[in-house]
């Protein structure tokens, strides 16, 4: 099994979730996170105060998928993802040992 | 501190109370003088009337009339303009200010200005108008005459109802004229708090202002607004508040940040406002407030009160395109901050001048406004190096001095029937600036030795709301 995380821009979510339905994926989990990257902060002024924000918002994707699927699903999300521009985000897989379902105590591929 | 508090409280409560009871004994034993009084003033009034046939002297402090004397149109406007001001302070002011704090002491700018109207509401009933707004023995403070509004009646007789009228608006019910003022003495206090925003503690404020309001308020407001008042007497024009209100409350702002000191992490720390949506819908609600606040000034529904609210829609409007327009040029975007900013340093500026000017010179005025309060608010401030949180110095002192010049400049003698001068109006600016300046840095310095005005650092850094309030918003 894989454990994948991939950071994109918040924007893209839908095209994100649409690509992984389309894939066969049945279930992700998505938080609003800040962080930053080469894109760097931008600029805010207030009353010509200048703050630089150094962090930006994103939006963090986790999914868990059999092996065979993870090559499939990263791409997936790589191309829903992509804007060409700087700050796109990455995606990153990882091994996972092992899953249950709190339910009913399935465990691993079951569970996923 | 808390027997402090508590003990303040206590005085306070008790010789409130007891001034009270003094009160109605003495208003119960004046029934008869009062209407003694009544027929001293018409009978003063006589001799004028049988030399000249012309109308009766006006009356040179409260007087009781007939019911029939009170003009319906008036009254209907007196009362809605006294809503529309009370409603610039809450929730206006305070959601202006409270946008632009961050978010951990929203309830603690809120509860500032909310805090304040109440308290001010009560002092002004007790002492606030009758030091502004009644003739005293000299010309720099009023009478006694109102203390806890005694004398200022209203007697129901189905043939020929009587009440009280001020001598500064005959058609109107006293009440009505003291609710009205009430109003400006609630958001005077209240524009202060602009200035140390994020780290005063609540305690210190409320005495400083309760201090503030009877000791600083009431007296200019006297000085410019009593027609014996010394300030009055050399014809200085202050149709709404140029110098009594926004200058007054803008330099005492600058002396708060000053004693204050800066909040922590000032200049290295991200201070940006929380909510801007907030700041933008108090300046709206403070932009149609403030109808009630200039054209409410003619004290009548009148052609002058029809020109006060024009030249403040103009004034308002230019200032705001200005300021952003000087910000889109500068610093590359027009914004929301800026577009409200501007607006509110135009209301203000036009705030001594609607009343005396025409629409061309409310453009004029506006349009200096949003340019020189741009300045005053970022240039000037950051090169000063003063934290004056949320620029009360910066709009209001600036732009209240910037008006109550140009009232001087720009004044058409067909609207008010009075001259004005620019040099007059400058007298008018510098004892305002003097006298509040001065005596609010000796109660901010009275205050921070007995009390101490700034909350720890820790809880500075927590915030206000939970530290002071025991609240917090999500």
């Amino acid at each position: 099994m894989k454990y994948i995380t991939a950071f994109i821009k918040p924007h893209k979510l839908d095209e994100v979730r649409e690509a992984l339905n389309d894939v066969g994926v049945s279930g992700i989990s998505v938080s609003e996170i800040r962080g930053f990257g080469r894109q760097k902060g931008h600029k805010e002024i207030y009353r010509g105060a200048e703050y630089k924000v150094e962090f930006v918002a994103k939006l963090k994707v986790e999914v868990a998928v059999r092996t065979e699927l993870a090559e499939r699903v990263s791409e997936a999300i790589v191309n829903a993802a992509r804007t060409g521009s700087i700050g796109d985000g990455k995606v990153f897989v990882w091994d996972l040992e092992s899953a249950i379902r709190i339910r009913t105590g399935e465990k691993d591929a079951a569970a996923i | 501190m808390k027997n402090f508090l508590l003990t303040c409280l206590l005085a306070c409560t008790l010789s409130s109370t007891l001034l009270t009871v003094a009160a109605w004994a003495d208003d119960a034993a004046s029934n008869a003088p009062a209407a003694a009084s009544a027929g001293t003033a018409s009978s003063a009034a006589a001799p004028g009337a049988a030399t000249t046939d012309a109308a009766p002297a006006a009356p040179t402090e409260p007087t009781l009339v007939g019911a029939d004397k009170i003009s319906a149109g008036d009254t209907a406007w007196m009362l809605t303009s006294s809503g529309l001001v009370l409603f610039m302070t809450i929730p206006g002011l305070a959601l202006f200010y409270a946008g632009m704090v961050r978010k951990k002491n929203l309830l603690a700018t809120i509860m500032q200005s909310f805090a304040i109207t109440c308290v001010v509401s009560l002092l002004w009933w007790a002492v606030g108008y009758s030091l502004a707004f009644t003739p005293g023995s000299t010309p720099y403070l009023g009478g006694y005459s109102r203390l806890f509004m005694q004398g200022m009646r209203f007697v129901f007789d189905a043939k020929s109802p009587q009440l009280t009228v001020s001598h500064l608006a005959l058609t109107i019910p006293e009440t009505v004229y003291a609710m009205f003022q009430m109003t400006f003495a609630i958001i005077t206090p209240a524009l202060i708090c602009g200035a140390f925003a994020e780290r005063m503690k609540f305690s210190a404020m409320l005495i400083f202002m309760s201090l503030w309001s009877i000791v600083v308020y009431a007296p200019v407001a006297h000085w410019v607004w009593e027609p014996s008042g010394w300030l009055a007497t050399m014809g200085i024009l202050d149709y709404a508040g140029g110098t009594v209100v926004h200058i007054n409350a803008g330099i005492a702002a600058l002396m708060a940040a000053l004693v204050m000191g800066k909040r922590v992490g000032y200049g290295r720390e991200f201070m940006a406002p929380h909510n801007l949506a907030l700041t933008m819908i108090g300046a709206s609600m403070l932009w149609v407030g403030w109808f009630g606040f200039n054209a409410g000034s003619a004290v009548a529904a009148d052609g002058r009160a029809g020109m006060a609210m024009m030249v403040t829609q103009l004034a308002t409007a230019a200032a705001a395109m200005s300021w952003m327009f000087v910000e889109w040029i500068l610093k590359g975007k027009p914004s929301v901050l800026g577009i409200a900013s501007g607006a509110v340093a135009g209301l203000v500026a036009i705030t001594p001048a609607s009343g005396f000017v025409g629409p061309s010179g409310s453009v004029v005025i506006g349009l200096a406004a949003g340019a020189v309060c741009y300045f005053s608010a970022t240039s000037l401030k950051h090169a000063l190096g003063y934290d004056d949180s949320l620029d009360a110095f910066g709009v209001h002192c600036v732009g209240g001095i910037l008006g109550a010049l140009l009232t001087g400049v720009f004044a058409n003698k067909d609207i008010s029937g009075l001259d004005a001068s620019v040099a007059t109006q400058a007298i008018g600016v510098l004892t305002t600036l003097i006298y509040s300046g001065l005596v609010s840095f000796i109660l901010l310095k009275i205050i921070d030795a007995t009390l101490g005005l700034r909350v720890s650092e820790e809880d500075e850094r927590i915030g206000l709301d939970v530290t002071l309030h025991g609240e917090h918003v999500d």
